[in-house]
């Protein structure tokens, strides 16, 4: 698979402060990657590196093959976290201003915004200045001026904030469109739901480094312990767990007398859920079995944690 | 059209659009016309005012001295106590009374003369009555030695020394003073556009910070590209300004000398200039309108041409060496309060300019003050451009130290543009801290 963006071993220093230590990523084409770490990890610092805002002490980046260069900046689009636009300006005239920034011509990138300002409804925003529209109004002006000239990737940093969330689904529709029509989309945040409904790919950073990557499903199926959750009506929820106490390890447990439901949380040696179903089956009537798969707020803090007790 | 043609075209834009800017441009020409207008009006006001004034004449002299004018009327009291008199004087509101007693001679008259008036009397009225007396002595005095006035003044006619360069120029008294005044107004100006305009830049910068824009630009475009435009940007901006003040404030003058029949010269001598100004312009009268051709001549003299290349010259890089600075200073800070520390170093030198222009350039252009701040990078705009009124080469600054002094100039630009980008790029993308010169230092060192 060819990846869209590498980096290679990058390493930043500011003063005596490492903020990024040997990090490597592989970025996939036509993908939604996400980048995650608790704040101050170093997320920004390697956006920053592949905006080419600041440049690495050390270590490489490759963007679609060739070493990274200040002509891939036309075909980089990024929202930035600490994001505004100029107060006192028009909207229109800031977003053309922005668009030809990044080398689109005046008569193009007005074509491009007459169509996104009412793909999004905010056509007659144009003359307004942008002290006169709300944080979410300008933020989707925001969002425009990022994708506007189609690059190949993208980089959102936390670009959920400040929308409220209906407008915050109707960024998420769009950002799942753009990856739709092929650009590679790079989505940093400390947030894990919206990781869970959009990346495919992600890496974790913490303290500078890297200690998590690779896809979103495999790391999920890594990191599951075979942790069933079993629901069972019967009457003689006793004499069951007594027999199970023996065979399998149950973490938890509760009864309902009324409904005469019994909840259960099994840890099993393996995937092999075949013995247990059987011995369940023949006592009980089963209403419930589904494997616990952690998610990736589960993950991200399991990680952490295991992390910090290494260093320990 | 490239980046950087863009970032300037949009912060002109956005400078001359900015409503206290327009309002700044076009209100400065008649606020600085309507001032001068004023101080002249009021000053031709002061003197028409007819002032009446009560005459106690006890003496046998001074029969003709007191006469009625445009300016003065005088009343003659007769037959009446100093203190009647001077109860009149008031009860009737007269300006003031001088008061002559009765004395064996007219020098006795004259030393036990006084004026009374209610308030301390203007200068104007004293020195008028001063006059009188005077004249009056004098007439008296040249009487005892037997001289005729005819004689009197012959022997009073004033007398100049010739003067001449080395070179065999004619020189006259006074074209100093007014060399000074073309090169403090060049230095002047310089030193105003940098602290105003160097301001706005800074200004600009914070405002890019604050509204949080600057990274989304910063990913487009180069910072270095971002702060030249901004500091060439602000500057159109501000040409502009000018512009429109000197051509719109000289129109402005024109029609209200016409409208309110206010003699221009009158300005001159009406303290309508800054205090520093007028003792160089306190040229003798009578010598300007003699000497009227060779100072047209003199001032011909001074090289223009060559003095508004210069101007150029050190106008643009001394006012980009000082904006990126401004430039730099907005990038460290987070808002306009935390600029105060950084601020004073800056404008310290270009105050140190004009003060060394004022008190020693004009006195010796080529001494060893005026030279060392005029080598001097930091000063070197203003005080150079102050000296070379007095030519170019013998008799003015020598070429060494013209050509020295651009090439330390250009090297101290090139150094402190690096300084200032580095600080720049660092700086704006660093929120919620305000810097110590320990820090900025430090980020020099980021690559």
């Amino acid at each position: 698979m060819s990846h869209i963006l590498v980096a290679n071993e990058v390493t930043k220093q500011f003063g005596s402060h490492t903020a990024l230590k040997n990090v490597s990523l592989e970025i996939p084409k036509n993908s939604i990657y996400g980048l995650l770490g608790p704040n101050g990890a170093g997320k920004t610092t390697l956006i920053r590196i592949i905006n080419q805002i600041t440049y690495p002490d050390q270590g490489s980046v490759y963007f679609d093959g060739e070493l990274l260069k200040p002509e891939h900046i036309s075909q980089i689009g990024y929202l930035p976290e600490e994001r505004g636009l100029y107060k006192s300006m028009k909207v229109g005239e800031q977003a053309l201003y922005l668009a030809q920034l990044k080398g689109l011509s005046k008569a193009e990138a007005k074509k491009r915004l007459k169509y996104w300002f009412e793909r999004l409804e905010i056509g007659d925003w144009w003359n307004k200045k942008i002290q006169e529209l709300s944080k979410g109004m300008a933020q989707k002006i925001q969002f425009v001026v990022t994708v506007l000239h189609e690059p190949k990737l993208l980089i959102f940093d936390e670009p959920f904030s400040g929308f409220d969330p209906i407008n915050a689904n109707i960024i998420k529709e769009q950002i799942l469109s753009l990856k739709e029509n092929g650009t590679s989309i790079i989505f940093s945040t400390h947030r894990m739901e919206s990781v869970e409904e959009l990346c495919e790919y992600i890496a974790l950073i913490h303290k500078s480094e890297k200690i998590l990557d690779g896809k979103l499903s495999d790391i999920k199926k890594a990191y599951k312990n075979n942790i069933f959750k079993i629901g069972l009506e019967t009457d003689n929820q006793q004499s069951i767990l007594n027999e199970m106490e023996g065979k399998f390890l149950i973490l938890s447990q509760e009864y309902d007398s009324k409904e005469k439901q019994l909840n259960l949380s099994v840890q099993l040696p393996s995937n092999e859920s075949g013995e247990i179903l059987s011995f369940l089956g023949s006592r009980a009537n089963v209403n419930g079995f589904i494997e616990t798969i952690p998610s990736a707020n589960d993950i991200f803090i399991q990680t952490i944690q295991n992390k910090n007790i290494d260093n320990e | 059209m490239s980046k950087l043609t863009l970032i300037i075209k949009r912060e002109y834009i956005a400078k001359v659009r900015n409503k206290s800017f327009v309002v700044m441009t076009f209100l400065s020409p008649f606020l600085m016309v309507g001032m001068v207008l004023l101080i002249a009006y009021l000053t031709q006001l002061n003197d028409n005012e007819k002032k009446v004034i009560g005459v106690l004449n006890e003496s046998g002299y001074f029969a003709n001295e007191f006469v009625t004018s445009d300016a003065t009327s005088y009343i003659n009291f007769k037959d009446i106590s100093l203190a009647a008199a001077k109860d009149s004087t008031v009860s009737l509101g007269f300006y003031g009374l001088i008061y002559l007693p009765n004395e064996s001679n007219l020098e006795q008259v004259a030393q036990r003369a006084f004026f009374y008036s209610k308030d301390a009397p203007s200068a104007t009225v004293l020195d008028k009555l001063e006059n009188s007396i005077t004249s009056r002595l004098r007439q008296e005095r040249l009487r005892e030695l037997g001289l005729s006035p005819k004689e009197y003044a012959e022997m009073d006619r004033s007398y100049n020394l010739n003067i001449e360069t080395f070179d065999g120029l004619q020189n006259i008294k006074g074209i100093n003073e007014i060399k000074a005044i073309i090169g403090g107004a060049f230095g002047y100006l310089i030193m105003m556009f940098i602290i105003i305009y160097g301001g706005f830049v800074m200004r600009s910068v914070i405002e890019e910070k604050t509204s949080r824009i600057i990274e989304v630009i910063i990913s487009s475009v180069k910072p270095f590209h971002l702060m030249m435009g901004k500091i060439i940007g602000t500057s159109l901006a501000g040409i502009t300004q000018f512009a429109i003040w000197i051509v719109s404030g000289a129109i402005l003058l024109f029609i209200g000398l016409a409208i309110f029949d206010i003699d221009p010269a009158s300005l001159t001598k009406g303290g309508g200039m800054a205090p520093g100004m007028a003792s160089g312009a306190n040229v003798d009268v009578d010598a300007l309108t003699q000497n009227i051709q060779l100072y047209a001549q003199e001032i011909f003299e001074i090289p223009i041409i060559a003095m508004l290349v210069f101007f150029i010259i050190y106008f643009v890089l001394g006012y980009l060496i000082y904006s990126s600075i401004y430039a730099a200073i907005g990038a460290a800070v987070d808002n306009e309060t935390d600029t105060q520390q950084f601020i004073f170093p800056v404008i310290l030198p270009l105050m140190l300019a004009i003060y060394v222009g004022f008190f020693s350039v004009f006195s010796n252009p080529n001494g060893p003050i005026a030279v060392a701040f005029s080598l001097f990078p930091l000063t070197s705009p203003i005080v150079m451009l102050m000296r070379l009124p007095w030519g170019i080469g013998e008799g003015g600054v020598p070429m060494w130290q013209l050509i020295t002094s651009i090439l330390i100039l250009i090297g101290t630009f090139i150094g402190i543009v690096w300084v200032a980008a580095k600080i720049y790029r660092v700086g704006i993308l660093m929120y919620g801290k305000k810097p110590s010169y320990k820090e900025l230092y430090k980020w020099l060192k980021y690559s």
